[in-house]
């Protein structure tokens, strides 16, 4: 079976009635039945409500609605609750809990007409940079079958390559949505911070989570985005905005660029790039279309990674604590006292990586540890935002590598955490700022995909996905699959 | 040696919003167990806070009615604990910069002057919700109805010295709460609980002693027991050669006695930190100035126009302006035309005797403002005399609601025959006919034995059923002499 077009193809072939939302549907549940045993992409399928959903979709369409969102397949990350379906975070903690309501991302998708076929495999409560930390099992990168996806959303990731669904959610905490799209050649988009509404998504790190598209082009992620985005009032953080070109993409697509763009290059994040030559291919391109290249410097790069681990790592900290075997999740076997309770349920609950973070963040927020840690990164936490605000006085975007190398051997750095935490390396600092970033395929390394990432200014999202969507039309790379991986 | 007491009291005051402070979820009391949590309540995965903002509202109010510093830039941190009664294993609350800054209160203690208590800061946080150790046994039941209840807590100075200035200051903080509207005051349902912070030294040294923490008291006369007892027992420890331990106790008010719950070296280190999912609450100048703009007369400066503008003696203006329901009746009364005083006595007498006999709110009198100032016009222009004007009050609130007109208090004085006989002719004639037939006893008065003017005021009262006006009587039998 072939694997499936993009969400644009699918919008138009269903307006043209050329198929319904139904065949497509039982189409993906086919194949990805066919082929996520080799994968593990998926933890749960929800083929019931896909059918029903799909069913639903043809009867609008059939009176009148043309909605291009309409009875398009996609998937969610296990991290965004579902009504009455499995939600996990891809811990055993949650390997039991069936949530009683929908994340507003799964009901402003829902209600844009789009069916969700199932929920994709994470890192546990997306801590994670391979996939290999999800209680159900490490992913599989579709183009080579030894190696990682990347993480957190290496579900979602591997899917989308290997044509198990067009589209599917990811969130972002420091990466999680851009490293796993470079990882498996897809593109994915991290929206600036607020843009999305987090209610619903499941929390790791609240001040840095964003959720966003993973999908095989730009167009896609432009639709997809225009679905998820938008104020929500259940979500304090949540940006109350009003874009146009938000709502002009979902009917007409991605705008030109109003004139070539003038692209930063980090200093800092060209130094020990293993990624040169696809991006020095990449720049050729993008010079060949016009826009024009200018040296930056974000002097506080450095310090992105050992600040984003004590932040995010102390928000998880309390952020977990719900999880306590009390009300829903895991509980240990007769508890022998509340303590007990705590401890056991926790202990047999989360996984090693979980507890690393979790202990690390609480260490850091306690009394006489808290100024030199908590604040400290809060205060280089502003350094590094206005690094790139500087940068943003002088150029429109900035082009730099998404991931220090491409797809890494399972097994090869669950040993070492912190090679592990270099993985982050080009996408946390964005993560800090709050800006919005996306990863797109820019060429090969032994094999394997390579990432390039647009950083933006914040809720411009228009530019990197118009710059994207440009470079697209010049380049195939996007257009790579996997070879067979049946 | 002679001891002094260092007191300082935390008192969370529930605040009377319709909703809780960050979710949609009902406040209301007495709901069956769990039926009030929602998702958000229920710490569920995914699900976050948003700021109810009339718990803000009402945090102002407060700050303001105690002349304290609001702050325009607050944050909300979270208090990290573990708990069963605790759904997200932290409490949201405000650590390094509360919404109500310093402030301060009068207080007038039962004994004692009047004196000024500093409010240290006043923030808003979340309730945790109920364990109930005795209702299953070797289990635990977990209400969470009263999760993310809106609580502020305000923390005074250590400025009280007595028991009696601490439970003064309690009843303050409760009076005035009730004043703003911004709690219902229902100390039994927990609407308003406080902590006490208890220290003592030997009397004339400036430095504080060790102190204790009393928790969760909830009632005026507990508050007092229970600091008396914690002063005498630290006393105790001292003068036998003790020391003071820093730590946690709970009143049992049915032994009397503090016991230790738990020591605070022991205690739990809360890594407080700004909660990333609610933003800095800022609020702006004009939100202060229009929440000032609706602030109620306060009862300190109520009490003070009773007294200066309208002559009560400071006993009366402070009982009727102690309540906010008792001082609008009272103020409603002298609206619709009844002199203050009179008001005053009827209000703190009939009125007060006939609430407490049917325990009645003052709010919920069967005998409206407007119908109390009838009844003391008509006793003011002789209509009533003060015996048929009790008859009439009674008459007034056993018709309860159904009287709500004013021309009905003419009706009923009608058709009841209250009014007083103030006719000078129908008088003029009873007393001749008494003198008539009472010689004697009319040459006794003549010849200055006053005593004989009640004896004939009487024999008139009789005649009459007691519905001479006493006055005129008094003055026609005089012009008889």
């Amino acid at each position: 079976m072939n694997d499936v077009f993009s969400l644009r193809e699918m919008s138009r072939a269903l307006a043209d009635g050329q198929v319904s939302s139904l065949e497509l549907t039982q189409d993906h549940l086919a194949r990805v039945k066919e082929v996520d045993s080799r994968l593990n992409s998926f933890i749960t399928l929800t083929e019931e409500t896909a059918i029903a959903h799909a069913t639903a979709a043809d009867t609008l369409r059939g009176q009148g609605d043309k909605r291009p969102t309409l009875g398009l397949p996609m998937a969610h990350k296990d991290i965004f609750c579902t009504e009455g379906t499995l939600t996990t975070a891809g811990s055993k903690m949650l390997s039991n809990f069936v949530a009683p309501y929908d994340a507003t991302v799964v009901t402003k998708m829902a209600d844009a007409g789009m069916v969700s076929v199932g929920k994709t495999n994470m890192d546990e409560f997306a801590m994670g940079s391979s996939n290999e930390n999800s209680y159900f099992g490490p992913v599989t990168n579709p183009w080579d079958t030894d190696r990682v996806p990347g993480g957190s959303s290496g579900g979602s990731a591997a899917a989308v390559a290997a044509g198990l669904v067009a589209g599917a959610t990811g969130t972002d905490t420091g990466g999680s949505i851009r490293q796993p799209a470079a990882l498996c050649g897809i593109t994915g988009l991290k929206p600036t911070y607020g843009r999305v509404s987090r209610f619903g998504m499941i929390a790791f790190a609240s001040s840095l989570d964003q959720a966003g598209p993973m999908t095989r082009n730009a167009e896609d992620a432009a639709l997809m985005l225009s679905v998820m985005a938008g104020f929500d009032p259940k979500d304090s953080t949540s940006a109350n905005r009003d874009d146009a070109w938000l709502a002009d993409v979902l009917h007409h697509g991605i705008a030109e660029l109003e004139r070539p763009a003038v692209i930063g290059l980090p200093d800092q994040y060209y130094e020990n790039s293993g990624n040169q030559e696809s991006l020095a291919e990449a720049r050729q391109e993008l010079e060949k279309l016009g826009h024009t290249f200018k040296s930056v410097s974000l002097p506080h790069t450095d310090a992105a990674i050992p600040v984003y681990y004590v932040l995010a790592s102390a928000e998880a900290s309390t952020n977990l604590s719900r999880y306590d075997g009390v009300r829903y999740g895991h509980r240990c076997e007769n508890p022998t006292s509340l303590q007990d309770l705590y401890e056991r349920s926790r202990e047999e609950g989360f996984g090693d990586e979980v507890k690393r973070r979790i202990l690390t963040g609480t260490y850091t927020l306690s009394v006489g540890y808290f100024d030199a840690y908590y604040l400290k990164a809060q205060k280089i936490r502003r350094l590094i935002a206005q690094d790139f605000d500087k940068a943003f006085a002088d150029v429109d975007l900035l082009l730099t590598p998404t991931s220090p190398t491409p797809a890494f051997h399972k097994g090869q750095l669950t040993d070492d955490p912190v090679a592990m935490y270099q993985q982050d390396l080009y996408t946390v600092p964005t993560s800090l700022a709050g800006l919005p970033a996306m990863s797109i395929p820019c060429g090969f390394s032994q094999g394997l995909p390579m990432g390039m990432q647009l950083i933006a200014p914040a809720f411009r999202e228009d530019l990197a996905l118009g710059l994207a969507a440009q470079f697209q039309r010049h380049t195939d790379w996007h257009l790579k699959r996997p070879g067979e991986i049946n | 040696m002679s001891w002094e007491a260092v007191i300082g009291l935390e008192i969370h005051v529930q605040l009377a919003t319709r909703s809780k402070i960050f979710s949609g979820a009902s406040t209301a009391y007495g709901a069956s167990p769990n039926a009030q949590a929602c998702n958000i309540d229920l710490g569920l995965p995914g699900v976050l806070p948003v700021l109810n903002e009339q718990a803000v509202e009402m945090a102002v109010r407060f700050g303001l009615a105690i002349g304290a510093q609001i702050n325009l830039h607050s944050i909300f941190d979270r208090k990290n604990y573990f708990y069963a009664d605790l759904p997200k294993g932290y409490q949201i609350s405000q650590f390094e910069t509360p919404i109500v800054g310093e402030g301060s209160i009068t207080i007038t203690p039962e004994t004692g002057s009047p004196r000024t208590v500093g409010i240290t800061r006043a923030h808003l946080e979340e309730d945790a919700g109920k364990s109930i150790h005795d209702l299953y046994s070797g289990q635990t039941a977990i209400d969470l109805n009263r999760t993310g209840t809106p609580l502020l807590e305000v923390v005074s100075e250590p400025d009280m010295r007595t028991a009696q200035e601490a439970s003064a200051y309690f009843r303050q903080i409760h009076t005035l709460a009730r004043y703003i509207g911004i709690c219902d005051g229902n100390l039994a349902e927990g609407s308003m609980r406080c902590d006490a912070n208890v220290s003592v030294r030997p009397s004339g040294l400036a430095e504080f002693g060790e102190r204790t923490e009393i928790k969760n008291i909830n009632s005026f006369r507990f508050v007092e027991q229970a600091i008396e007892h914690e002063i005498a027992r630290q006393i105790d420890v001292l003068e036998s050669g003790g020391k003071i331990h820093r730590e946690t106790r709970l009143y049992d008010p049915d032994k009397d006695e503090t016991r230790s719950m738990r020591s605070k070296e022991l205690s739990n280190d809360y890594r407080y930190f700004p909660d990333p999912d609610l933003m800095p609450l800022n609020i702006s100048e004009e939100f202060v100035a229009q929440v000032r703009g609706t602030l109620p007369e306060l009862p300190h400066a109520r009490c003070q126009r009773y007294c200066d503008d309208l002559g009560l003696p400071a006993g009366d203006a402070e009982t009727i302006s102690s309540d906010i329901d008792r001082a609008t009746y009272f103020d409603q009364t002298i609206e619709a035309g009844a002199s203050p005083k009179q008001a005053a006595n009827w209000l703190m007498g009939e009125l007060s005797a006939y609430l407490n006999r049917h325990a009645t709110d003052i709010a919920d009198s069967p005998v409206t403002p407007t119908q109390m100032a009838q009844l003391i016009q008509r006793i003011e222009d002789g209509t009533l005399s003060s015996k048929t004007a009790k008859t009439l009050f009674d008459a007034l609130w056993e018709a309860g609601a159904d009287n709500s007109a004013g021309t009905q208090v003419d009706a009923l004085i009608d058709s009841l025959n209250l009014a007083q006989v103030s006719d000078d002719g129908a008088l003029t004639q009873i007393i001749d006919d008494l003198i008539t037939a009472n010689p004697k006893q009319f040459e006794e008065l003549r010849g200055g034995k006053d005593k004989m003017l009640g004896f004939f005021v009487g024999q008139v009262m009789k005649a009459t059923q007691g519905k001479a006006n006493p006055q005129q009587v008094n003055e026609i039998i005089r012009s008889k002499l």
